[in-house]
């Protein structure tokens, strides 16, 4: 009991830092990054690649990998995403992002074959004790992880210059235009930062869970119904549903059993759902769109 | 809106379909080959399931990205039943066909509740619950006991040749995409279908116009899972054993939504012809080259290219294009004309 509460908690607030990503992306561009889980295991296996060719420790690498992903989700941003336009354009990304992610997958089952790996260093499998309870320093160190990159993040958006503007263009994207925000430059970074999140999340991931490419498919889901779930666009809403949603999925597991506690997740959506359709934290749209 | 027969005759359009119809009716007189037959097979099992997805989404612009939830609840329908009575020890092989339609009806009453909560929403978030709930199904399959789980079901023998065991397939399937089309014109030709198309204009306007958008977007995400859900059952049939990866996948999910994008997302035809062209090829490459992984690169480059270069599809692409030339050569007249 104890034990999944505090594993749902460390880990959730990984899920929470990838989600915060995909919000910020869909607040922002009004694009829906079905990517986001192939991104996350790119940035699992960058870190993989980095340890097995380079002997590079995976929190060094992150050095490396984060800067690369943010790279990597101007150009998709640039050659892709930024020709979307008009009424469908939300649809339409669905699509695009769905495109790239399959093509993603084909490339990363041809290059790391389809056999499942795991990162593993000195930490991943040693565990220290704490109230009677173990754990694993992975977690915990991906715990810090999660916080740190989250206390940045949150202090980039609401105490600079830089992340005012990307809040006003979530609020309203035509407004902050006229107040001459770059928006389409605000965009892009977005969606760097976006991406950006998903090199650290995909090496907690890849470091916990064994993955091969095809894994992406249940963590879009779970991210997905997680920003849903907070409200899309919502970033208080992907924190909070990020960690409530994994924490559920564990002490389902535990209390129950292991193999609904994903349907656990997806149950809370339905309900929630029928009674705040914005989500949690959502705001009601104004206008259909 | 009714045409005369002779308007009707002198349109090229009616002799395209009446072609096609041709040799959709006598494909398996001149491709004898089983393993062709299939592939026939599955494309038209894809044009059925597209045009009727098209029928809802399409028309109304609610992107579903969770149809193999009615594809996949039509086969284990059909396999649960066919399982458990064994219709064959009857009534011969035949049997098990009678169970289709039932499929379709079983799609369509769990679309209810599905419907009733994924519509709540806009449809940003639509397109994302359908796939939240797509995982959910896939999830139940593998882990109920009734489903079988991992290993599936086995459907009870069919005792037919090889050399002609396609053949019924095939023309179920032609009844079934035949049907689908029949539908999805009727559909845009009334007065419900219309006010689906208002929907996707502007639902805030449609509502304001007295369209009971909530009654309308309901009743056609039902009346679409008939068609897949019989599908499904079709499929399972085909295959004599079903798995739940293999009905609820997320790559059927995908497929239907690319074949109607590139054929022309809305229209009548395009989801005819973005089926066969996708499904026909997708599964001649898989005859030819067993490589999936290099079938998902290309897949995924193609659906890029479609719709960042067409992003209406091919239908609507050709429709403009014929259209500029006609108002080039017309234009070029009326300088004629005035130069004379």
């Amino acid at each position: 009991m104890v034990h999944a509460l505090i594993d749902g908690v460390l880990t959730g607030s990984v899920y929470a830092l990838m989600a915060t990503g995909l919000t910020l992306i869909f607040g922002v561009m009004e694009i829906i990054n079905v990517a986001q889980g192939i991104f996350v295991i790119l940035g699992a296996y960058l870190s993989y690649y980095l340890q097995q060719h380079f002997g590079i420790d995976l929190f060094a690498g992150l050095l490396i990998t984060i800067p690369t992903m943010f790279v990597v989700g101007i150009v998709v941003q640039r050659l892709f995403l930024a020709r979307l336009k008009g009424p469908e354009k939300t649809a339409m990304s669905i699509l695009v992002t769905y495109a790239i992610s399959l093509v993603i997958e084909g490339i990363l089952n041809i290059a790391f074959t389809v056999n499942n790996v795991q990162l593993n260093a000195s930490y991943t499998n040693k565990s220290f004790q704490v109230f009677g309870v173990y754990i694993p320093y992975i977690y915990f160190l991906g715990f810090l992880l999660a916080i740190v990159l989250l206390s940045g993040l949150y202090y980039m958006l609401y105490r600079t210059r830089f992340g005012a503007s990307i809040r006003a263009s979530l609020a309203d994207q035509a407004a902050a235009a006229l107040v001459g925000i770059d928006v389409k430059k605000v965009s892009t970074i977005c969606f760097g930062i976006g991406i950006a999140v998903t090199a650290a999340g995909g090496m907690v991931f890849g470091a916990t869970n064994a993955f091969n490419a095809s894994t992406s498919y249940d963590l879009i889901s779970r991210l997905l119904t997680i920003i849903v779930l907070g409200g899309m666009g919502s970033l208080a809403g992907a924190l909070v549903a990020g960690i409530a949603m994994v924490t559920l999925e564990d002490l389902v597991g535990a209390i129950w059993s292991p193999v609904w506690s994903t349907m656990a997740f997806f149950v809370v959506l339905v309900i929630v759902l029928s009674f705040r359709p914005q989500g949690l934290f959502g705001q009601q749209s104004a206008r259909a769109a | 809106m009714s045409s005369t027969p002779s308007s009707v005759f002198a349109r090229p359009a009616t002799w395209i379909w009446a072609l096609c119809g041709l040799l959709a009716l006598t494909f398996p007189l001149y491709e004898t080959d089983p393993a062709y037959q299939q592939i026939g097979v599955y494309t038209l099992i894809f044009v059925a399931c597209a045009t009727s997805w098209n029928m809802f989404s399409g028309y109304s612009g609610y992107v579903n990205l969770g149809a193999a939830v009615s594809y996949g609840t039509g086969a284990y329908t059909l396999s649960i039943i066919a399982v458990h009575t064994h219709p064959n020890n009857q009534m011969g092989g035949a049997a098990e066909f009678w169970l289709i339609p039932l499929a379709g009806l079983a799609a369509m009453v769990v679309a209810v509740p599905i419907g009733l909560i994924a519509l709540r929403v806009r449809r940003h978030t639509f397109v994302v619950i359908t796939i939240a709930i797509f995982f959910t199904f896939q999830l139940i399959a593998i882990n109920a006991s009734f489903t079988g789980g991992t290993g599936g079901l086995s459907l009870p023998y069919i005792p037919w040749g090889a050399s002609y065991f396609d053949i019924p397939f095939y023309y179920l399937a032609l009844g079934m995409s035949i049907f689908a089309i029949i539908l999805s014109a009727l559909v845009r030709r009334s007065r419900f279908g219309l006010q689906l198309l208002a929907i996707r204009d502007d639902e805030d306007r449609a509502m304001g116009l007295g369209v009971e958008v909530g009654k309308v977007k309901l009743t056609g995400y039902v009346m679409s899972a008939f068609t897949i859900g019989m599908a499904g059952g079709l499929f399972a049939l085909l295959q004599g054993q079903i798995y739940p990866q293999f009905v609820f996948d997320p790559l059927f999910d995908i497929s239907i939504a690319l074949m109607c994008f590139f054929g022309g997302f809305g229209t009548l035809v395009g989801p005819v012809l973005g089926a066969a062209v996708l499904e026909s090829s997708q599964q001649y490459l898989t005859v030819q080259y067993s490589n999936g992984s290099l079938y998902l690169i290309l897949f995924g480059g193609l659906f890029l290219f479609v719709i960042l270069f067409m992003p209406q599809g091919i239908v609507v692409f050709i429709r403009q294009k014929a259209k500029q030339r006609t108002d080039r050569q017309i234009a070029a007249a009326a300088a004629a004309g005035s130069n004379a």
